[in-house]
């Protein structure tokens, strides 16, 4: 029972942070259809910085909303100067983004170095709650907030408001949105953004979680991306159900089968694209 | 069929066979590391390629053939040192195992088209990655598989010289080259073509778009796992880093600066890549900054590679 409870437990907050890092990964390719490959590397800058934040203030939240506007901050200039440049071509996005990460990959060993950094945070996020005979770590419990409360302002956002509206339809039809008088560049480039903002925050809680290190960036990819495939590529829904089943799977595949527990990751992908390629909530 | 039409493929094959006469004949008079650059090259050259072949004349972006390529290494070298197979039967069965792979993938991913079809290839080259990494009582984990040694060659024997490896590559690569023409050539290639420039025309016309594609993936996958053999003996080291994200794109780097749908673009990115990448790392560690310039001046300059930079001057 309590094997059962604790990995449940467990694989929903590893679900929290499967989420934030695709959730953001879909929002992008929902509104400018790219392989966002510097996905990656929002999530690592994200890491860094908050670990540097909370440093230099002491202050777990400002560090994680200072690196996360940070990273925003950053797509947004990458949208604007580079991935405008080549609207339009799929290839040379494409490669624009993994020469961008290659890039970031470079400037953060030479600014942080080869070891590992991990973000303490709070005092508070070392203890537990005890519930029932079950003890629950703070740091999961406020990982697994974080999350959900982004996705329900997410999903109000994209669902309730005019300008999610707006989102909504350029996902559908960005010419046709674009025709009927929307500023569908300076959608795309807020979208950009508010992608990198929730990769940052996925990198600052991240980092709190499993620390940061080189090559996160490209270690932590297949899971965005396979979140965002199965969940349904510009989904938001799509995502947060397909991260809690993969953070579900991959936390039991690891705990009962180690041996090939990666293939948690890919078997539920190639089920999902033989029997619905559009993914769990996508639609053709 | 107009003149210029039939000249072409003539002054192609005339153009190939001067370059590797060249890439013959020069060989013993070089240092032996730019041999052994160019063993590398090669290598990458039909893998690089084979890519084309989706890529540039079928129109399927796949950034994933890495994935096949991995599977070619880690077959050879699972089979070399664990089960003593000879040069021919870790070859063959690398070719084998990449085919029944690629096919198997090109059954999920073929439903997909355009921008979604590169998500997905993506994906199974990173998942491929995760198993590589994972998978450690297969594949060695992190550590990879060591010990791989140099080939015995029939005619030949051991193959354990720069030289006589050498050969043994480009004598493939001749082979792989004769077979690519071929195929851009024959009414399959020339129908992948018309795929990639309108499906729905080719559908009409009563072609079998799925099965083109697919048998095109199967083909490009075989070909990977041969390049991904000839590595394994080449490197005598397989480990996640063949099937990394930065090894994959690397692929498509080299199809992309040479010139996608050109064949010869690709072979000449791929020599490209691989010597720019030693002689950087000569003067200094950022090579992966150097790397990230060229994937940016590529994207934003050179969509069309060098070929189409030379097209566009004349």
């Amino acid at each position: 029972m309590e094997f059962w409870v604790n990995q449940t437990f467990n694989g929903i907050s590893y679900a929290a942070l499967l989420f934030l890092l695709g959730g953001g990964l879909t929002l992008i390719f929902g509104v400018m259809k790219i392989v966002n490959i510097a996905h990656g590397s929002f999530y690592l800058v994200g890491g860094y910085l908050g670990v540097a934040l909370f440093a230099a203030t002491g202050n777990f939240y400002l560090a994680l909303v200072g690196s996360a506007l940070a990273v925003a901050a950053g797509g947004v200039v990458l949208e604007r100067v580079f991935l405008r440049a080549v609207e339009g071509d799929d290839l040379r996005q494409m490669l624009l983004t993994m020469g961008i990460a290659l890039f970031v990959q470079d400037a953060c060993l030479l600014v942080w170095g080869g070891d590992p950094f991990s973000l303490r945070g709070p005092a508070y996020f070392a203890q537990s709650v005890k519930l029932g005979g079950f003890t629950f770590p703070i740091l999961r419990l406020f990982m697994i907030a974080a999350a959900g409360v982004l996705f329900v302002v997410l999903w109000w956002f994209e669902e309730k408001t005019r300008a999610g509206a707006m989102v909504r339809a350029a996902i559908d039809n960005a010419e046709m949105t674009e025709a009927l008088g929307i500023n569908v560049p300076i959608l795309k480039m807020a979208v950009f953004g508010l992608g990198a903002f929730l990769a940052g925050v996925a990198g600052v809680v991240g980092s709190a979680f499993m620390g940061i290190y080189p090559g996160l960036d490209f270690e932590i990819l297949p899971y965005a991306f396979v979140v965002v495939i199965v969940g349904g590529m510009g989904s938001l829904s799509g995502a947060f159900v397909a991260a809690l089943v993969l953070g579900l799977l991959d936390n039991f595949g690891k705990a009962l089968f180690p041996e090939i527990s990666y293939f948690t990751l890919f078997a539920p992908m190639a089920i999902v694209l033989a029997f619905r390629p559009t993914g769990l909530f996508g639609r053709a | 069929m107009d003149v210029a039409a039939t000249r072409a493929p003539m002054r192609l094959v005339t153009g190939l066979a001067v370059a590797l006469a060249i890439l013959a004949g020069l060989a013993p008079v070089l240092p032996s590391y730019v041999v052994i650059l160019m063993t590398e090259g090669l290598i990458y050259a039909i893998a690089a390629a084979s890519l084309d072949l989706l890529l540039g004349f079928a129109g399927l972006p796949s950034l994933g053939h890495s994935a096949f390529f991995a599977v070619g290494a880690y077959t050879t070298a699972i089979l070399v040192t664990r089960h003593q197979a000879s040069f021919g039967a870790a070859l063959a069965a690398s070719v084998a195992l990449a085919a029944i792979v690629s096919a198997a993938i090109a059954l999920l991913v073929l439903r997909a088209t355009g921008i979604y079809f590169m998500m997905i290839t993506l994906a199974v080259a990173l998942c491929a990655w995760g198993l590589a990494y994972r998978w450690v009582s297969l594949t060695g984990g992190d550590t990879g598989i060591v010990g791989i040694p140099r080939p015995r060659v029939p005619w030949v024997g051991l193959a354990s010289g720069t030289l006589s490896f050498y050969y043994t590559v480009l004598a493939l690569f001749v082979g792989c080259l004769a077979l690519y023409l071929l195929l851009i050539w024959s009414p399959f290639g020339k129908t992948l073509v018309g795929i990639r420039d309108s499906e729905s025309r080719m559908r009409v016309l009563g072609y079998n778009v799925f099965l083109h594609k697919a048998v095109a993936l199967v083909i490009a996958g075989a070909f990977a796992g041969l390049a991904g053999s000839l590595y394994a003996y080449y490197n005598g080291f397989v480990g996640p880093s063949t099937v990394d994200l930065a090894h994959s794109m690397q692929f498509v780097l080299m199809v992309i600066v040479g010139g996608p749908g050109t064949l010869v673009g690709p072979l000449i990115g791929a020599f490209a890549i691989t010597f720019l990448e030693k002689m950087v790392s000569v003067f200094t560690e950022r090579w992966v900054m150097v790397l990230a310039a060229a994937y940016v001046v590529t994207a934003l300059w050179a969509p069309r590679g060098m070929l189409g930079l030379l097209r566009a001057a004349r």
